[in-house]
């Protein structure tokens, strides 16, 4: 491996990470204020101008909070959760293309870390690895309301993996790739000039499917039933305090960011956006808006919508969800067939 | 030799965390250990260029098989496994010779093995095209076959776990 | 480059712990976890032949492998819950109703 390379690296991780960590924690900041703007209330907006301070003054309220650990809690399998929650959030960024190849100092680069053939099924892995999180907080607190939330929760997340997977199905068969970046790229034409090729206008049922699927695989309202603060006393991260539910926290948003990237790489295009192909450094900026917007709207959710109930919600993902999706398999089938 | 380095780590990892299924006396320590082994060999397949099957290694055994495993040990709360282990400690005076024994035999047989064929004009295997292709086209009818399994085992588990009805 | 006899010999050494597991655990779920281990390691030796003769059925069968393994977890597991429904212990030795 020669030194450019090396060089290159380094540098994409570096700033990939800084631009992640510093984002997951204004994300929180944007949660915040944008729930207070629906809930007709102002967020918090004391700390620095607008507010844009509070995510530093959280962090430094959170390193000192005392730790407090339960006597009979298992203590190998308490610090593991956190840990075991946040790393698969965090290395789903290394497969996410955030561009096009560009050529920068008289060397192609590519815009994402690393670049696999199967950088889908990679993601998908990881969101699979995330559920142990929560199944070990649950058992570890020795604490009967965590384990019944961290059992809810992670039977929700396996139960509705299905459903995403198939909805990803149809987008497979139209790309014929698992590479996000190839994925993208399929998308980046368009019909008579104006009209964009994205999978979002080809399937939209497909589209419908990965959004309800992905918003319950994050555990967010309407879905939050496992960690609903006036239900289960906080599920699953009941007896967590400072640092460790800190992680938990970041954690969550972290798959929130994924799942957003997932929705924009796989429906909307990627990085798709008028102009373009002729600047392509214009494309991480169209996926940043993307992505932004997916937020907004999970937010949004959050503020307006009322959440189901356990068996509600198992139900749905049962009885309609994977019914609907394998329909919509069977509809892109025949379209891709007869259309391409 | 980083391949070679990387090789041993994941292997070292490997057995470790297999001696830990073995030895540990809670179950949820095993199953999770099992992880660890699971998780090792899939970044051995993906050395081995098989990058398909390591992905789906990790998604239906280390993130579906597992967390059924672990749902179970879970619900039927098991935290200690019991000491039934003292009135058969004779168990390990006879599995540890037995063991020691079939790893010489195997290892004596395996490590033998050098000749490997010419390679010039084999297709690339391992990615998802060559897979599909041979699952769909010559290797059609186990692949049915295993969707029937599935459905004869979903049906078979359901109706087993199943609480009676109290008429 | 790993010579294909260290693959081998870690898929064999990976079976033996496993081996040995099934013979000393007497917790039944704990037996279950190292068949599950065993098969591992069988798909390991295959992979490995697989890819270093490049010939795709290796993976194939390590696909059906897979597949059956899963249905047996989710049968046999059922069938743990409903013993431990009826015996209230989850250990091997109690559950020997069938014996002279």
């Amino acid at each position: 491996m020669d030194i450019y390379n090396l060089i290159e690296w380094v540098v994409k991780i570096g700033i990939v990470f800084l631009i992640f960590m510093h984002a997951l924690a204004y994300i929180v900041l944007l949660e915040r204020r944008l729930l207070g703007f629906i809930q007709m209330r102002l967020g918090p907006n004391r700390v620095g101008p607008y507010g844009l301070l509070q995510p530093l003054a959280d962090g430094i309220k959170f390193f000192f909070k005392e730790e407090i650990i339960p006597r009979d809690a298992d203590r190998v399998l308490y610090m593991l959760a956190p840990i075991v929650a946040l790393v698969p959030a965090l290395t789903t960024i290394s497969v996410i293309p955030f561009g096009d190849t560009v050529n920068l100092f008289g060397r192609e680069i590519e815009l994402s870390i690393t670049r696999t053939n199967i950088s889908l099924l990679v993601v998908l892995a990881l969101t699979s690895m995330g559920v142990y999180g929560i199944v070990l907080a649950g058992w570890a607190s020795n604490n009967k309301y965590s384990l019944m939330g961290g059992l809810r929760s992670s039977a929700q997340m396996i139960s509705y993996e299905l459903s995403l997977s198939l909805s990803i199905v149809g987008v497979i068969i139209f790309s014929g790739s698992l590479d996000l970046a190839e994925i993208a790229k399929e998308q980046m034409n368009t019909w008579w000039g104006i009209i964009p090729k994205w999978n979002i206008l080809t399937q939209p049922i497909g589209f419908l499917l990965f959004l309800i699927s992905v918003i319950a695989e994050t555990n967010r309202v309407p879905f939050d039933l496992p960690e609903a603060e006036t239900e289960l006393v906080a599920g699953f991260h009941t007896e967590y305090s400072s640092m460790k539910f800190a992680i938990f926290f970041i954690a969550e948003y972290a798959n929130m960011v994924t799942a957003s990237a997932m929705a924009t790489l796989l429906f909307l295009g990627g990085w798709h956006g008028p102009f373009v192909k002729d600047f392509p450094l214009l494309g991480p900026v169209y996926f940043t808006m993307k992505i932004v917007f997916f937020l907004v709207l999970y937010i949004w959710l959050r503020g307006t919508l009322p959440r189901f109930r356990y068996d509600q919600l198992m139900k749905f993902g049962w009885k309609f969800m994977i019914p609907v999706a394998l329909a919509n398999v069977v509809l892109v089938a025949a379209l891709a067939l007869f259309l391409y | 030799m980083m391949e070679q380095a990387f090789f041993l780590i994941l292997a070292a990892f490997a057995v470790g965390a297999a001696l830990s299924v073995v030895v540990q006396r809670s179950p949820i320590y095993s199953a999770f250990s099992l992880i660890g082994v699971l998780v090792s060999l899939a970044a051995l397949y993906i050395m081995l260029k098989a990058e398909f099957l390591g992905a789906i290694q990790i998604i239906v055994y280390a993130g579906a098989i597992m967390v059924l495993f672990v749902f179970v040990i879970m619900l039927l709360n098991i935290r200690k496994e019991e000491n039934a282990l003292d009135k058969h400690r004779y168990l390990w005076l006879l599995a540890i010779p037995f063991a020691a024994t079939l790893i010489v035999e195997i290892l004596y047989t395996v490590l033998k093995v050098t000749d490997i064929p010419e390679l010039k004009d084999r297709p690339i295997i391992g990615d998802s095209q060559s897979i599909g292709y041979g699952l769909y086209t010559g290797y059609l009818m186990p692949f049915e076959l295993t969707s029937i399994l599935i459905l004869l085992a979903i049906v078979g588990a359901v109706i087993l776990a199943r609480r009676e009805k109290e008429d | 480059m790993v010579p294909l006899s260290w693959y081998l010999a870690l898929s064999a050494t990976l079976f033996t712990i496993g081996g040995v597991g099934v013979f000393v655990k007497r917790n039944v779920i704990s037996i279950f976890m190292c068949i599950e281990l065993m098969l591992n390691a069988v798909n390991l030796t295959l992979i490995a032949f697989s890819s270093f003769y490049r010939e795709v059925s290796g993976q194939l069968f390590v696909f059906i492998v897979m597949v059956v393994a899963a249905s047996e977890a989710a049968v046999g597991l059922a069938l743990v819950i409903a013993v431990f429904r009826n015996r209230q212990s989850l250990n091997a030795d109690d559950t020997n109703l069938l014996k002279l």
